[in-house]
């Protein structure tokens, strides 16, 4: 067997079974490689358990997707500064958001969609994407009409004051009418292109739980096309 | 009361390191949340990533590499910022960080100030090495998850943030560091787990700020400063083969050795000279 071990590698071997020296050093090694290995186990599988960030955090206008921006923002807090409104926040342990992230939650207060974007300017990271000019091509989420059932405007009453609070009302957001068995409703209507998600409609809506919600993008939104299941009868 | 308030201004008067080191982390503590008049605040972010005088970004390389690791693409402003941090550390001596910068310095050194106090004895031995072992931890897992991992508890902007808004969620976490370090283990955090020190340690190895022994003869070997010094190794090479400086990168620059030395011995020094150290290994004079 020996002669297949070539002769470095052998010597070596040798040199530090002979030298006790050598063995408390190659003991300590394998002993934090142990720990390191261990750890990072336990702290991977800590790591991995996190919850998601919850559907009612969103991110400052110009955010990356999520992935990308959990591992691009270094959570300096530059943007919550410059923010003239004060609407973001950093993550503490109590938010259902990564550990010192930036967000703001629609109901309690808005973006108020600034057209010099100074949180986007402030970003050293470009975690909050400087490419991002246009503060109406943002897109922090999507405004859905979650709640038919209590929207005073399906009521028949003429609410609309989320269309009437809109940034960009007549684009983003508009009354359509519905002729249903209630009469000719004027239904509040979100154009998803054009919404930027700055969460000012469900700031104020009247109700006291708000019917329109900002959800993220892949929560607020179908997307068209087959889904395999869809046809399949058990 | 006043009796009290005497006591500390005549001990800082005979630690003026302490003195000039504790002033200095509470300005930078200060900086990010003062709005002076006229001027406004000084300092915007807070020690991941800041805008100084308006102008002068600063970065903490630490972070950048983990985020950099997790897959994110390396900006502009915050990579000059992580340059500047990293180049002054590296010239001066990386933990220069710990001892003038860190806000959970001044948590720990309570802690241990209350362990002496209360003469505690028991003391959980661990390995030094933890904390390059965290280090390395901290950069892997970055890579695996895709997040900043060492950002998930980090108590340093953990502490900042609490101060900075008034909040006390992380309160629990920051005062189970405090009784760690005093009940636990002497010097636990700071001396043993933190992975920031572990990495500014690491870039400062070469670092050119020293705690010298230039007067020959001076250093009557008491001991005195090794029993202050937070990384008390450093100094044996000093007073037991009396090597001309500190070349040991986990030095913290603290100064502690300087304002307890009673025979002026020891002096903190640029030390650009080459020669009297190999590869952190101090050449010993005759
Ligand atoms: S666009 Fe204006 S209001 Fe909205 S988050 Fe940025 S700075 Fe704040
Ligand atoms: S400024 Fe950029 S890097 Fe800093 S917290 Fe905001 S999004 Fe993150
Ligand atoms: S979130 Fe509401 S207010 Fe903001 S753009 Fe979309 S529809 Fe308009
Ligand atoms: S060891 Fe870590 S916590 Fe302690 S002072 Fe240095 S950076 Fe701060």
């Amino acid at each position: 067997m020996t002669k297949h071990i070539p002769e470095k590698v052998s010597v070596a071997v040798k040199s530090v079974i002979e030298n006790p020296e050598r063995r408390k050093a190659m003991k300590r090694i394998f002993r934090h490689a142990g720990v390191a290995v261990f750890g990072a186990v336990v702290a991977q599988a800590v790591i991995f358990s996190r919850p998601a960030r919850a559907a009612k955090i969103l991110r400052p206008p110009g955010a990356l997707p999520e992935k990308e921006f959990d591992s691009t923002c270094i959570r300096c807090g530059l943007c919550v500064k410059d923010c003239p409104y004060d609407i973001l926040k950093l993550a503490t342990w109590a938010d259902p958001a990564p550990l010192g992230t930036p967000f703001f939650v629609a109901r309690q207060d808005p973006c108020r969609m600034c057209t010099d974007i100074p949180c986007v300017k402030a970003c050293p990271t470009g975690a909050l994407d400087p490419l991002l000019t246009d503060i109406r091509k943002a897109d922090m989420g999507v405004a859905v009409l979650v709640d038919h059932e209590n929207c005073l405007n399906y009521k028949g009453l003429t609410c609309s004051i989320c269309v009437r609070v809109c940034p960009i009302r007549g684009e983003a957001i508009s009354l359509k009418p519905i002729q249903n068995e209630r009469g000719l409703l004027q239904i509040p209507t979100v154009d998803p292109d054009k919404c930027t998600g700055c969460g000012t409609c469900e700031k104020h809506c009247v109700l006291s739980e708000a019917t329109i919600r900002v959800l993220p993008r892949e929560l607020g939104l179908g997307v068209s096309g087959t889904n395999a299941m869809g046809r399949t009868v058990w | 009361m006043a009796n009290l308030f005497r006591r500390i201004v005549s001990y800082l008067k005979s630690h003026p390191w302490l003195l000039m080191r504790r002033t200095l982390q509470i300005l930078i503590v200060l900086a990010f949340v003062i709005d002076i008049p006229e001027v406004g605040r000084i300092a915007h972010g807070n020690l991941s990533s800041s805008l100084w005088f308006w102008n002068v970004p600063l970065t903490d390389p630490f972070v950048l590499l983990q985020s950099w690791l997790a897959g994110a693409p390396l900006a502009k402003v915050a990579l000059i910022g992580a340059a500047i941090v990293a180049g002054f550390y590296a010239f001066f001596g990386g933990r220069i960080y710990c001892s003038w910068v860190c806000p959970i310095n001044m948590l720990t050194d309570a802690a241990y100030w209350l362990r002496q106090k209360f003469k505690i004895k028991g003391n959980l031995t661990m390995s030094q090495d933890l904390r390059s072992v965290l280090l390395v931890m901290a950069l892997v897992l970055s890579v695996i998850t895709g997040t900043l991992a060492w950002e998930i508890i980090n108590p340093i902007t953990l502490l900042q943030r609490e101060i900075m808004w008034t909040s006390a969620v992380g309160l629990t976490f920051l005062s189970a560091l405090f009784l760690f370090d005093f009940l636990v283990t002497r010097r636990g955090w700071c001396g043993h787990l933190c992975p920031v020190g572990a990495f500014y340690r690491w870039i400062g190895h070469y670092g050119r700020l020293r705690v010298m022994a230039v007067k020959t003869n001076a250093c009557s070997s008491c001991t005195d400063c090794i029993k202050v010094c937070p990384e008390p190794h450093v100094l044996a090479p000093v007073v037991a083969q009396k090597a001309m400086a500190v070349t040991d990168s986990d030095c913290t620059r603290c100064g502690a050795c300087l304002d307890k030395c009673g025979n002026g011995a020891l002096s903190m020094k640029l030390d650009l000279s080459r020669g009297n150290s190999f590869r952190g290994i101090p050449i010993v004079k005759d």
